[in-house]
């Protein structure tokens, strides 16, 4: 088990690495000049290389990537150009935030997903089933920014339950932001909702028929008996992977749920970050993203492996 | 010329029987709810087991057996259901009871064994746990007390080292050790049904003949009536003391297990027995018996005997109604009008075979076709991304050296593990040889197909174990054979379609079957097809890879007689694969016994299945279940299962596992080849005549006294 997770922490490494070249070398193409965005469009070419040779910019490119990735891992991600603040404490504070709404809606869709692709494979091929499987296929065609502003204006326009704008101070404690959290969450788990509803409906439909199934029924153990001890130890397995996985998604790849929300999460930084070309503030946003997504699927492959013992010993 | 008299219909078990019926079969009717509508897979059918008795269950896919067996207890899909009957076990009627009810017969005085252990275990659950949770739920036992109780089942079923086994997980365990822990569950209450359900049939042959001396021995041990399902005649000559024999959901005859041997009284069941190859190794061969047409679809069977449309014996009057199932002589039932009429199954296979021609003994004059020496497949074993040690090595065949003549088949057998698979890919290229020569006609063969030319691909073909694996699903029939045609023999496209008909006859198959899809197909036919396809670029050498394996017995029959007949038309070679020693000595004029990567004798199949014999050949021939019951086997058992060709034991290979070791000078040195007469030759450290003089009783064919 310690050499898988060694072996998996390796190619977690390297993951990172061959990301952070990538996203180091696609801002560092980006259209626009650093110098003339920091001192203006009329400044004298001298001060400007005189900035470019400041800043390293006028070194080949390899260099400035391994001077900056260094600054990274020593934990100086940089200063934000348009806010002129230390990019670290700002990400931070907008993960922290991200994290409140990503569990907020993991809160709510995990346990009822697992519940209704389970009700669904046990009645499979009734109109139970269908209801629940059409019911969840139809909010993963709705795009967030449709069924947020479906869900604005029903629960916050016309009845006033929840506030229409989640703009919250970015350094609000949970309690106070939880009001806020709710609809956003609520878009974000309509959408997740039916992937976990079908995986859990596939791998319970598959594992039901499974011989071992039949031997524990023939063992004369109570349905929920089977269900419980037989069923569920195997049928959840996949679906636990793939909520793993979602946890990255949920993190990183929220930046319309919270455009729509006005929510000060980090998609809603790295948007920002990207409108202003704000290349330091791009950098560190997008390479934290990918380390969570790395971390996420670090965890669905750990989990899957204690899990299943089939996986475990190999 | 009557039915005899109703009165004769006094039901299976005849009177005889001191000791009572436990489970009673009467009348029942299982019926599924289809797309097609309502097909009735199981009708009328009647059976008793005693106490201490094992019924066995026979018949061919498709014939409602396990239906019958899951149907009667009541675990049926949620499209079946019982539409008639009565079933009742120690007299009380399961038809009556509730689903609480019946799940507390479940698992305690119903135990049912399965035809895969592995898929059987929960996979995430250890062993024993699965095997306590029957003894909490029916014996109220607290946790500690029922895996006491767990582990004392296994140590009961000779389960070596019960403790630690209890501790793994079903994949941890080999096929065998997995049946063992199936067959304990069965029996951890004393159930008075055991219900085996094809328990052998995923396992190799030596595993085979350990789990059926172990039930051979529960038998005896536990008061429990079996019923034991299988389509395997010979093993049911291992464990049964009565025989049904089923043919589309009823029953064509009941009878003593040596009665039915002897006396068959039903057409179906004496075509049944000649489907099997005999145990007779003399080089004069014939033709296995052939039933023609296929079993009938249960929504289309014929109004009167529902065999009739392919029964030798058939009269006008078998067409007319449906001859019910009678007691025609004490406790012998049989569901035929003319069962006075059935000869005796010798005077049966002399009229419905013929003799095929094979090679004399002694032809050695015939030419080499193929040539191993010292032949090698090593693989790279498992090796870690970030570890720098260097891998282990596979040897998967390891110093094979066999001919193959011209004309004749080489029979190549041994325990999965063995190697005997890798040895046919590397003839054929498909998985290069890392050492040795491969010679066709003398010249080398160059490792992989990839650089062998199109004129040597052409003389070397093969037929695989699954032919819905092997076939296209998406290309027709003639595609898949004109494909060959026009590829290796470079025949035009319209004269690839003509020489495809022409193929689709010479394995007799209707000519229409040209433009069907595989899965439009049976296995049978499927296979038939595969073996079309092998013969289209004329090879010289076809390699079987276990063709038979997954199919029926009578196709079985009829695949083996096909084989022959188009070896004898073509002069093709064969390399014929197998587990089932009974095929591979009807089919083969040599034989190369194989165990882990290594030829451990070889030699015409007469001298190879005589004494004196290698040890492992004589373990694996006292393990091959023979479908007669007067025949009495040698209890040669081996232990364990092959091991893992990364290691390889030092000295002979088979040492670990020789019921013959004689010790330091068989663990430490490669044993010497020994030459017997003729090409028999054997690697062994025990000299011949030694051999011979040790298994001189390893099968004694009985003349028998009769039933």
């Amino acid at each position: 088990m310690a050499r898988f997770i060694v072996r998996r922490l390796g190619f977690l490494v390297l993951t990172v690495f061959l990301s952070s070249m990538i996203i180091f070398w696609a801002t560092a193409v980006l259209p626009g000049d650093l110098a003339t965005m920091v001192l203006g469009r009329y400044a004298t070419e001298q001060a400007k290389a005189e900035l470019r040779h400041e800043l390293g910019l006028d070194q080949p490119i390899a260099a400035q990537y391994g001077r900056w990735l260094q600054d990274f891992v020593k934990g100086d991600w940089g200063t934000s150009v348009s806010t002129d603040t230390a990019v670290r404490p700002v990400v931070f504070q907008r993960l922290r935030n991200s994290l409140m709404l990503a569990s907020v809606a993991f809160a709510m869709y995990v346990p009822l997903g697992i519940l209704l692709g389970l009700i669904a494979a046990l009645r499979k091929n009734t109109w139970v089933d269908q209801t629940i499987s059409v019911g969840s296929l139809a909010f993963i065609g709705l795009p967030e920014f449709v069924s947020g502003v479906i869900l604005i204006t029903i629960f916050a326009v016309e009845l006033g339950w929840f506030p229409a704008q989640s703009a919250i101070a970015p350094d609000s404690s949970f309690v106070a932001a939880f009001p806020y959290l709710i609809l956003p969450a609520v878009t974000v788990a309509l959408t997740s909702l039916a992937y976990v509803v079908r995986m859990t409906r596939s791998s319970t439909v598959d594992v039901l028929q499974m011989d071992y199934v039949r031997t524990a029924n023939l063992k004369g153990l109570s349905p929920a008996r089977v269900l419980f001890t037989h069923v569920l130890r195997n049928s959840l397995l996949p679906t636990i992977t793939v909520v793993a996985i979602g946890i990255g998604w949920l993190i990183g790849g929220l930046i319309v749920t919270e455009a729509v929300y006005a929510y000060p999460g980090i998609g809603r930084l790295l948007l920002f970050a990207i409108q202003r070309r704000d290349l330091q503030l791009i950098q560190a946003t997008a390479l934290l993203i990918v380390i969570i997504y790395v971390v996420a699927n670090l965890i669905a492959d750990i989990m899957y492996a204690v899990l299943n013992p089939r996986i475990r010993y190999q | 010329m009557d039915a005899p008299a109703a009165s004769a219909m006094s039901g299976p078990g005849g009177t005889a029987t001191a000791s009572r019926p436990v489970f009673e079969i009467e009348g029942l009717s299982i019926e599924y709810t289809t797309e097609l509508g309502m097909l009735p897979a199981v009708r009328n059918v009647s059976l008793r087991v005693h106490e201490h008795e094992s019924f066995g269950l026979v018949g061919e896919s498709g014939s409602g057996k396990s239906t019958l067996a899951m149907g009667a207890i009541r675990y049926l899909a949620a499209n079946g259901r019982v539409t008639a009957g009565s079933v009742r076990l120690n007299g009380v009627e399961l038809l009556d009871l509730s689903p609480r009810q019946l799940r507390a017969l479940w698992g305690s005085r119903i135990g049912v064994v399965y035809q895969s252990p592995l898929s059987a275990l929960n996979p995430s659950i250890v062993i024993g746990k699965q095997l306590a949770e029957v003894a909490r739920q029916h014996l109220g036992m607290e946790h500690a007390a029922a895996l006491a109780r767990a582990e004392g089942m296994l140590t009961k079923v000779a389960m070596p080292d019960p403790g630690a086994v209890m501790r793994r997980y079903p994949h941890q365990l080999s096929g065998g050790m997995l049946q063992r822990c199936v067959i304990a569950m069965a029996l951890m209450t004393d159930p008075s049904l055991l219900i085996m359900d094809e328990p052998t049939t995923a396992l190799d042959v030596t595993t085979q003949a350990v789990v059926l001396d172990l039930v051979a021995e529960l038998k005896r041990e536990f008061d429990s009536a079996i019923l034991y399902i299988t389509h395997d005649l010979g093993v049911i000559t291992k464990i049964c003391d009565r025989v049904g024999v089923m043919y589309a959901g009823e029953f064509m005859e009941q009878a003593a297990l040596r009665e039915l041997f002897h006396q068959p009284l039903h057409p179906y069941t004496l075509d049944l027995l000649g489907c099997v190859p005999h145990f007779d190794p003399t080089p004069q061969k014939r033709s296995l018996v052939t039933i023609p047409g296929a079993i009938p679809r249960v929504d289309e069977l014929p109004l009167g005997c529902i065999f009739a449309p392919r029964c030798r014996y058939v009269e006008k009057e078998c067409h007319a109604d449906r001859p019910p199932l009678v007691d025609v002589t004490d406790g012998h039932l049989s569901a035929c009008r003319r069962w006075r009429d059935v000869p005796p199954p010798a005077v049966h296979l002399r009229e419905a075979t013929e003799a095929v021609r094979m090679a004399e003994e002694g032809a050695a004059a015939a030419d080499v076709l193929v040539r191993a020496q010292g032949t090698e497949v090593h693989f790279k074993g498992p090796r870690g991304f970030f570890r720098g040690r260097t891998a282990r090595v596979i040897r998967a065949v390891d110093g094979v050296d066999l001919d193959v003549c011209v004309g004749q088949t080489l029979g190549v057998v041994g325990e999965s593990g063995s190697g005997k698979t890798t040895v046919a890919r590397a003839i054929i290229g498909l998985t290069p040889a890392t050492g040795g020569a491969i010679t066709l006609r003398g010249r080398r063969l160059p490792p992989s197909t990839g650089r062998r030319p199109r004129a040597t691909l052409k003389e070397i073909q093969m037929v695989f174990q699954n032919p819905d694996a092997s076939l296209n699903p998406t290309r027709s029939v003639g595609e898949a054979i004109s494909r060959p045609l026009v590829l290796l023999n470079g025949l035009s496209r319209q004269g690839a379609r003509a020489r495809a008909k022409e193929l689709l006859q010479a394995v007799s198959l209707p000519v229409s079957y040209f433009d069907r899809l595989p899965h439009e197909l049976s296995g049978g036919e499927k296979q038939r097809v595969a073996i079309a396809r092998a013969f289209a670029a004329e090879p010289e050498l076809i390699l079987c890879d276990e063709p038979i394996s997954s199919l029926d017995v009578s196709v079985q029959g009829s695949l083996m007689n096909l084989l022959m007949k188009l070896q004898v038309e073509k002069s093709t070679s064969y390399v014929f694969i197998s587990h089932d020693l009974s095929a591979v000595q009807h089919l083969s004029d040599a034989i190369a016994v194989v165990y882990l990567g290594r030829v451990m004798e070889l030699g015409t199949a007469v001298r190879v299945l005589t004494p004196p014999f290698h040890p492992y050949t004589e373990a694996l021939l006292s393990a091959v279940p023979l479908a007669d019951p007067d025949v009495v086997q040698q209890p040669i058992r081996l232990g364990g299962s092959v091991p893992s060709a990364m290691d390889v034991p030092p000295g002979c290979r088979f040492h670990p596992r020789c019921p013959r070791c004689l010790g330091d000078v068989c663990r430490e040195q490669e044993p010497p080849w020994r030459e017997g007469e003729g090409d028999h030759r054997l690697c062994c450290h025990i000299p011949l005549d030694e051999l011979a003089r040790l298994q001189a009783e390893t099968i004694v064919l009985d003349a028998g006294e009769g039933a």
